[in-house]
């Protein structure tokens, strides 16, 4: 086991109540973690994705987060209220310091988001964010051009940075605030947050090191883990070997073929849960005529068991969809299920004038989602009972997104999480009718239009009653399902797991960000 | 001498230079590194402006003259994943991998000698029957399999109890077949720095637990062909005329199974052997993925799927050296150990 004791704490525990034990000979917990990578860079605004933000909830604190009800929770923003239709008033955490000593206030902030609107990955989700001002040390007032509903989702996404500690030149005379994404930059290498966690040591793709912050703000978070020793292994079999050996306390994401081994072994435990990842099929109506007919894409919805595929391919790791939204979500209708029905398929592709079925291509990459090879493998065989014969490529992720760009086979696979945690998002990038200029639909790989739902998403975004947007999002997700815009799967599970003294279940959610500064690991 | 080691500069030159052109050839078949650098909901726009930065939208000719231009004064251009030179990425996952190939270097020297030697001159034994049998084993198991079978046995544990375990004889018994794991399953644990980069896991006792099973799953694959092959040349060494003259002549069996035979028997296993230690670097791609040992072999992996072009070619080409630098000692030691071997390569 790699939760080290000091020999002093051990001996004077052996001897003493817990209660008696001075506070420099308690016990050094350390916790130590595989994932399949690690961030990229140290700097969090360089590329938005799960690794990036794994590693901001660490080592920085968001203005509110999310629950694991997906609700928002305060953290360095305490208390909101919106002013008007188009501004957020925000009140700041007080008495928070950043790493580097200096004190949090609103001007962290307002530095944070206008670097935010600078950075590639993130400029395109803060663009309805139309100024930002500090009110006061600690008050900051968001204003949007138009009402905005999503303005908490975003704050999700604003982890101050320490402003002072990033403004300036660094040793070769380039601004330390610069975002390079190729290239050294001071930012991608040093790191000041407000964070439970600092960097005190990272070889790249060797291992991260981080201690834990003393000074740490949240006093009442029952985190007790000083420590963090975080691996890289992308072997999932070693991961999991890693874990089962004792070597590492926490391993993500645990591979479904070795759910039951972990769930059997007494000295680990298994968290899972329904994860908001939707895998899906596009079917390209450009390039096959047959899709234009909302009959035949029902006849393909028809024809493929979601059920199936995610009991028996996936173990009962992923949820059946017959939607994009997942639970949880604004737009997400209750009563949708998958409508499995091999003769019902037969009827519609007999309406349709296809009884004999035709030939398409289809093309899923093999390491990019859980099974995903095989997954498309099962849904062309499924299609072969409507006649449909498919031609069937798989290819490694690296190679398949361009072709995926250049939408080379009639149907593709996408596995899409919504970045706001928001059921416009799944809209606007697989469904909304493709638009090179407003960047809409660019993975809508159907080529489905229907201006009308546009509309309505474009309206929802505006609605800042969120249970009038709930019902606007909920009609345009009612529409996909009964005009079959696409064949949905499932949402992929999500899977830790720990040893058996490290109390995981509390901290993780369905963003696959676990707040490891609220972990507890129990003395042994 | 000197003219057989400049022709061997212009060997590699020339090696060094279809390994870059061909290595350059095949990027656009390994993927889009833009896409590995940005997140999903990127705007094409971004990346337009990325690809543009990185000069990925000029003409192959354009980019690989950069390269070559660039090349020639070792610069190897920055690594896509890592940001930083890709020269001195792999410099810093060199020594792992290179103290990884020296440990099952010298545990298939330290073995196959032995028992090759011994099962050529006792053929009939159990014992060398036995070192067949399994020899034939070990050849014919990936070195994928090997692996995960010492972390399952040895890492973590296997407890097996087919004898009743309330006996004593029984619970005896089901402790020798099973194992209790204990041994590192991934990673180097904490090298102890040299100099500059180059940490080493030779100069702790915890250091050298980390690296036991890396090197067995490594040595596996060329220790039971080195067995068979000093077998083979062994045998056949002992049939010739003047082994059979030392016989006669009274000198003792040791020195000639020893002084004699060996010495003729290793010049063949000295050149195969030069041509597997590449090939073991080589093996070391999939040995690393399996213990997630950081070396050169996982980076390389691990540039691939991000499509780190810089990296991949940097690693090809260094690697290329590497073959080029062992058969040029291969051959050096060759006329070492036989000097009528004319390096030149000159009818003698």
């Amino acid at each position: 086991m790699t939760i080290k004791k000091t020999l002093l704490a051990s001996a004077v525990g052996a001897a003493m109540t817990a209660a008696a034990i001075a506070p420099a000979a308690q016990a050094e917990t350390t916790l130590s973690m595989a994932y399949d990578a690690d961030p990229v860079s140290l700097d969090i605004h360089e590329q938005l994705s799960g690794g990036i933000l794994q590693l901001s909830h660490m080592t920085f604190d968001p203005l509110v987060r999310w629950n694991q009800d997906l609700e928002f929770a305060p953290r360095l923003a305490t208390d909101w209220e919106q002013v008007d239709d188009t501004t957020l008033r925000m009140t700041l955490r007080e008495g928070v310091e950043f790493h580097s000593g200096n004190a949090f206030t609103a001007d962290d902030v307002v530095w944070t988001v206008e670097r935010l609107k600078r950075s590639p990955d993130f400029k395109a989700i803060f663009a309805p964010i139309d100024s930002v001002t500090a009110v006061d040390e600690h008050t900051v007032e968001f204003t949007t051009e138009k009402p905005y509903p999503l303005l908490l989702n975003l704050a999700t996404y604003i982890f101050p940075m320490d402003s002072q500690f990033y403004s300036g030149e660094d040793a070769d005379g380039d601004p330390k605030d610069e975002i390079v994404k190729n290239g050294n930059s001071y930012a991608s290498r040093h790191l000041s947050g407000t964070g439970p966690f600092e960097v005190t040591e990272r070889q790249q793709g060797v291992r991260v090191v981080f201690e834990r912050n003393d000074d740490y703000w949240d006093e009442e978070s029952p985190g007790n883990v000083d420590e963090i020793v975080m691996t890289p292994i992308s072997e999932n079999a070693t991961r999991v070997a890693a874990l089962l050996s004792g070597d590492v306390d926490f391993i993500a994401p645990v591979p479904p073929n070795d759910l039951e081994r972990i769930r059997n072994d007494d000295d680990t435990q298994l968290v899972t849960m329904s994860g908001t990842r939707i895998i899906l099929f596009h079917m390209n109506q450009e390039r096959v005529e047959a899709f234009q007919d909302p009959r035949v894409r029902q006849a393909f919805a028809y024809a493929i068991n979601q059920e199936g595929i995610a009991d028996r391919l996936m173990k009962g790791f992923a949820t059946p969809a017959a939607q994009m939204s997942p639970q949880g979500y604004a737009g997400h209708v209750d009563g949708l299920e998958p409508r499995y029905d091999v003769e019902r398929a037969k009827e519609l592709m007999a309406e349709a004038g296809y009884e004999d079925g035709f030939e398409i291509t289809m093309m899923a990459p093999n390491n990019r989602y859980v099974n995903d090879a095989k997954i498309a493998q099962a849904v062309a065989a499924m299609l072969a009972r409507i006649n449909v014969t498919v031609d069937l490529k798989t290819l490694p992720k690296a190679q398949y997104w361009g072709e995926y760009d250049d939408r080379v086979a009639d149907m593709m696979m996408i596995g899409w999480h919504a970045d706001t945690e928001d059921s416009a998002n799944l809209h606007e990038y697989l469904t909304a009718c493709p638009d090179a200029d407003s960047g809409a639909g660019q993975y809508n790989a159907g080529n489905y239009c229907n201006p009308e739902l546009d509309a309505l998403v474009a309206e929802a975004n505006l609605e800042v009653d969120l249970e009038a947007r709930a019902e606007m999002l909920q009609q345009v997700e009612q529409t996909l399902h009964d005009e079959a815009a696409f064949i949905p799967l499932h949402w992929q599970d999500l899977a830790w797991a720990s040893a058996a003294n490290v109390n995981i279940e509390p901290i993780v959610n369905v963003m696959n960000f676990p707040y490891l500064g609220d972990l507890v690991v129990e003395e042994e | 001498m000197i003219a057989f080691l400049i022709k061997r500069l212009i060997h590699a030159l020339l090696v060094m230079f279809v390994i870059s052109v061909i290595a350059f050839a095949i990027q656009d078949n390994l993927g889009d590194p833009i896409q590995q650098m940005v997140g999903q909901s990127v705007p094409e726009s971004e990346r337009a402006a990325l690809r543009e930065e990185l000069g990925l939208n000029d003409p192959f000719a354009v980019q690989y003259l950069r390269f070559a231009v660039n090349a020639v004064q070792f610069d190897f251009g920055y690594s896509y994943v890592f940001n930083e030179p890709t020269t001195d990425v792999i410099l810093r996952h060199l020594p792992a991998t290179l103290e990884l190939v020296a440990a099952s270097t010298f545990l298939i020297i330290a073995l196959s000698i032995p028992i090759g030697v011994y099962s050529a001159i006792r053929p009939r034994a159990w014992l060398s029957r036995f070192f067949m049998g399994v020899s034939i084993i070990g050849i014919s198991i990936p070195v994928f399999l090997t692996a995960i079978v010492l972390i399952q046995l040895f890492a973590i544990g296997v407890s097996w109890s087919p004898f009743p375990a309330d006996t004593g004889w029984g619970a005896w018994l089901n402790d020798l077949v099973s194992t209790n794991g204990g041994m590192p399953a991934y990673g180097r644990g904490d090298p102890v720095p040299v100099f500059g980069t180059w940490e080493t896991n030779f100069a702790s006792l915890e250091g050298l637990t980390y690296l036991v099973l890396p090197a067995i799953s490594l040595a596996s694959i060329m220790l039971p062909l080195f067995i068979r092959l000093i077998r083979a040349e062994m045998l056949e060494v002992m049939q010739s005329e003047y082994v059979k003259f030392a016989r006669a002549k009274g000198i003792s069996l040791r020195r000639i199974y020893f002084l004699h035979a060996l010495k003729n028997t290793m010049l063949p296993v000295i050149t195969v052997g030069g041509v597997q230690i590449g090939t073991l670097v080589a093996y070391t791609i999939l040995t690393e993925t399996v213990f997630q040992w950081p070396g050169m072999g996982l980076m390389f992996l691990d540039a691939i799927e991000r499509s780190d072009i810089p990296l991949i070619v940097t690693y090809l080409m260094i690697v290329g050296l590497i073959f080029v630098i062992t058969n040029t000692l291969v051959d050096l030691i060759y006329g070492l150990v036989n000097p009528t071997v004319k390096l030149t390569g000159k009818p003698a």
